[in-house]
């Protein structure tokens, strides 16, 4: 589970027919900290920067998919 | 005027034959949330905006553009090669009757696109903080789609284009308060 | 001379680099529409478009035009339409 990450548990209704989830998740992106960009903030590499989607460290998001990683 | 540049902005491989995700990817392509409604409500919004924040929409618009080509070229590899039965098995039986395998913008329920999706308002504020609701709900629609595939390759793909949704939220943010700050103050970090 | 063809590892390899350097150009630009002041940032925008435009032109020269329009030469025969297009690769 990554910081980003937030838990939060649905109501129980009596009636509920499906069997209960333990709880929901949602993100909170780093862009909800920011509210302007500081100058000078530390940078990735340039290829990784590609790959995270984004030159600064402070403003990447993990996200894994729920199916998880199927055979390459 | 535009140019146009023969790549990819970032490499997008298919792993695995899954007619399935072409469908769902379709939401990102014509959805209320997509790629096409964000580039051209941003496009629209710029000639009614203060001067220093056109920069941001001219530029987001562009990259969403080519973010555009990128879903179309996911769609593209997943039903390429798939027969009319696969297609049909996808759900995707009644666009083959009205296209066969042609790409159109419509969502994953095979709604067509349509300018109700996107606003412009003519205040500032009003239109960037749908612009800033818009990227959000593009991550969210992203996080949904990694969800239901596990090819890697093409979860590598929609992560890529997930984080961008993050970037833009925050220049959009970086707009607003430029313009709460406008009246004559210099900008402090 | 052996003619290169898109689609080999090079391509694939050169088509990277370029992306990767595309990419940083692209998260400054943006991050300068909002902070038009940032020198530094200014400084490494120049410094990476000179090293783009010398890969961009390398490219070309091995894989045809990048670009349409009068943004890149050609050779006979023209060389815009040829494919693979972006999302044929």
């Amino acid at each position: 589970m990554n910081s980003q990450e937030r838990v939060w548990a649905t109501y129980r209704g009596p009636f509920d027919p499906c069997p209960p989830v333990p709880f929901k998740t949602y993100v909170v992106p780093p862009n909800q900290f920011i509210n302007f960009q500081p100058p000078g903030l530390p940078q990735f590499p340039l290829s990784e920067a590609l790959k995270a989607g984004t030159l600064w460290p402070a403003l990447f998001s993990p996200y894994e998919s729920k199916a998880g990683k199927g055979r390459v | 005027m535009w140019i146009y540049e023969k790549k990819l902005q970032y490499p997008v491989r298919v792993g695995k034959c899954d007619v399935r995700m072409a469908r769902y990817l379709t939401e990102q392509y014509g959805g209320a949330d997509g790629e096409l409604a964000a580039a051209l409500r941003y496009m629209n919004q710029r000639y009614a905006i203060p001067d220093k924040v056109i920069g941001v929409l001219t530029d987001i618009s562009t990259e969403e553009f080519a973010h555009l080509e990128m879903i179309a070229t996911m769609i593209y590899k997943l039903t390429k090669d798939a027969s009319v039965q696969e297609l049909e098995a996808a759900g995707l039986g009644p666009n083959y009757a009205q296209r066969d395998h042609a790409l159109f913008y419509q969502n994953s329920a095979g709604v067509p696109w349509t300018a109700s999706y996107i606003q412009a308002k003519g205040d500032p504020i009003a239109d960037l903080y749908e612009d800033i609701a818009a990227e959000e709900k593009a991550r969210a629609t992203y996080q949904w789609l990694i969800d239901m595939t596990d090819d890697v390759d093409l979860q590598d793909s929609l992560k890529f284009l997930r984080e961008r949704e993050i970037i833009h939220a925050i220049r959009f943010k970086e707009s607003v308060q430029i313009l709460i700050e406008e009246q004559g103050k210099k900008r402090v970090f | 001379m052996e003619e290169a063809k898109a689609c080999e590892p090079r391509y694939y390899e050169m088509l990277e680099q370029l992306q990767v350097l595309d990419f940083a150009l692209v998260e400054l630009n943006l991050y300068l529409d909002t902070h038009p002041e940032d020198l530094k940032a200014i400084e490494q925008f120049n410094q990476l478009t000179q090293e783009r435009t010398r890969l961009a032109n390398q490219f070309q020269e091995l894989y045809g035009p990048l670009q349409n329009f009068g943004r890149a030469y050609s050779k006979c025969p023209w060389e815009w339409n040829q494919s693979p297009w972006p999302w044929q690769v």
